[in-house]
């Protein structure tokens, strides 16, 4: 009993082409396990949003995902220079991204509001210069 | 054998000669090769005909009706997809095609084309609907549909819940034919079709409705007999027997759907990989501002489809020919009453790719599943008749295969065996 199923993704640095490639990976994961369709259309939705900013602002990162019997886990890391002002960035339409992300359809200031959206849970640690820690779960 | 996993797209045993091509390049994984021949896995397979286009031996084929069929009716009626304009070059006109098409005893035809403009007209009105989700995907192709049913559960509420023009065809020529005083169940109605997944839809409909179609011919089998018909009809008089529009014809390429909507950003895609792909995005929530998907599973929609004779670049400047012969305007349509063109009832998901229904023990062989793709080499070379590693590790743990079905660690298992028999032969 107690089998937890873990994945482990490296997110490239602006390469938006393989951008939620991990969350895709993820989603078919859980269609396998018999998730329900709605949380599997959360997690999917929320860990998209995280591995987008950690491409847009984070220089790239990591994602661990741990998923056992009740709830799958996503914890997404980058070594960017950190969320400067998290109570402002979790404001629908806030956003630092510069003009030329804005332009690839991306940084509409929605990232962290779905993310909060769509997940039962929301842990977001962030120090300035060092990185950011988003940590998103689904019970299921 | 189980009405819902009912399949046009079959294997011909004798044909088969067990190699990697079909298995590599299903979209859903639904074929292996056990024993030396092609399985197909009835529940994963969507009809997409990709095996029927890939096989070099021609063993994947299309189990569609014959002309004969057309006997048991009374009154007879042709539905020409609009790909079957595309097959012929342009002294073959549409109005020569279908008055040839009747010749092969028919007693009336009724375009498809036609149809199609009124699910354009039907969708224009389904997409001002401010409470629905967008982007809309459309439900024309069948393949795509199942698609969605197998591995998008969470886009089912975003597929058009309009019928498709062929069903639209179906019934509104019939309702003509009995507004003439023919009885029902003497009416055939008969679609003349580019596609597998078509047959598919009317034999099991993924909309859990009866069809109106009685008998799908593929286009490849009536082609020769058209043409010979053709050869012989004369000149062509327009005596409105073409009633379709150019927006109708235009549906059997890419592009012909979405462009009918006149608005909006309406995106055209084709071949399953990319319709996958869109997917994916759609699902993810990723599309910026898309109002509604065109999805066709094969390169160059209909005229792609696995039935055609005419190479589909070919068709697509035949099928341009008559866009630009035919009247802009849509042909006449019944469009008082739209809801009847509305699906009665919804497509379900098929959650197939579920490992159990127990969610620890699914997680239990999703465990043995990672510990044995690990195990693997990771070739996905197919030898061991599954299209990958991952695959094969889901097949033992499934119980629907065995570790040294995998070649290398035969190889490996053989290796050692010798060695054990060489170290006894040392100790005798």
């Amino acid at each position: 009993m107690g089998q937890v199923i873990i994945r482990d993704f490296d997110i490239p640095a602006n390469d938006f082409t393989v951008a939620g490639e991990a969350s895709s990976t993820v989603r078919k994961i859980l269609v396998q396990l018999g998730v329900a369709p709605d949380k599997i259309k959360r997690t999917a939705i929320a860990m998209y949003e995280a591995e987008i900013n950690a491409v847009i602002h984070g220089h790239g990162g990591k994602a661990h995902v741990e998923i056992s019997g009740d709830k799958i886990t996503i914890v997404i890391s980058d070594e960017g220079p950190g969320i400067e002002d998290l109570e402002l960035a979790m404001q629908e339409g806030y956003s630092t991204a510069p003009d030329s992300i804005r332009e690839m359809g991306f940084g509409a200031g929605m990232g962290l509001p779905n993310m909060k959206k769509h997940a039962d849970v929301l842990d977001i640690q962030t120090e300035k210069g060092k990185g950011t820690v988003v940590t998103i779960t689904v019970y299921f | 054998m189980e009405q819902n996993y009912f399949h046009s797209v079959t294997l011909d045993k004798d044909k088969c000669r067990g190699c990697t091509n079909c298995i590599k390049h299903c979209p859903t994984e639904a074929i292996r090769v056990r024993a030396g021949k092609a399985v197909i896995i009835k529940e994963r397979c969507i009809d997409c005909g990709e095996c029927i286009r890939i096989c070099p031996y021609h063993a994947k084929k299309a189990v569609t009706d014959t002309i004969d069929i057309i006997k048991n009716y009374e009154y007879k009626i042709a539905l020409p997809a609009p790909s079957l304009y595309g097959q012929f070059g342009p002294s073959y006109t549409r109005e020569r095609i279908l008055k040839s098409l009747l010749g092969l005893g028919f007693d009336h035809i009724f375009e498809v084309a036609r149809a199609a403009e009124i699910v354009t007209m039907a969708t224009q009105k389904y997409l001002r609907n401010p409470d629905i989700k967008k982007p809309i995907i459309s439900s024309a192709c069948p393949a795509v549909v199942r698609l969605i049913q197998v591995r998008f559960p969470n886009l089912i509420d975003r597929l058009l819940r309009i019928k498709s023009p062929m069903e639209v065809a179906a019934a509104l020529a019939k309702r003509e034919a009995m507004a003439k005083g023919i009885p029902k169940e003497k009416i055939g109605a008969f679609f003349i079709s580019p596609c597998a997944a078509k047959v598919t839809s009317v034999k099991a409909p993924y909309e859990n409705n009866r069809s109106d179609v009685d008998g799908v011919l593929a286009i490849k089998d009536i082609y020769v007999p058209l043409l010979e018909k053709m050869k012989r009809q004369k000149a062509d008089e327009d005596d409105g027997i073409g009633l379709s529009g150019s927006v109708g014809i235009a549906w059997a390429g890419t592009g012909g759907e979405s462009s009918a909507l006149n608005g909006g950003r309406c995106i055209a895609v084709h071949g399953i990989r990319n319709v996958n792909a869109i997917l994916e995005q759609t699902v993810q929530e990723s599309l910026e501002d898309i109002e509604f998907i065109e999805a066709l599973a094969c390169p160059e929609g209909c005229l792609g489809g696995p039935l055609v004779m005419e190479n589909p670049f070919v068709a697509k400047v035949n099928l341009r020919n008559e866009v630009q012969r035919a009247p802009t305007r849509m042909s006449q349509a019944p469009l008082d009453d739209v809801d009847e063109y509305v699906w009665q009832s919804t497509v379900e998901y098929r959650p197939i790719m579920k490992l159990d229904d127990d969610m620890f023990k699914a997680l239990e062989k999703m465990q043995k599943i990672d510990e044995l793709t690990d195990a693997l080499p990771g070739l996905d070379c197919g030898a061991c008749g599954a299209p990958s590693c991952r695959a094969l590790a889901e097949d033992i743990v499934m119980g629907n295969a065995i570790l040294t079905d995998c070649i290398v660690k035969l190889r490996e298992k053989v290796g050692e065996l010798e060695s054990e028999v060489e170290a006894e032969k040392k100790t005798e």
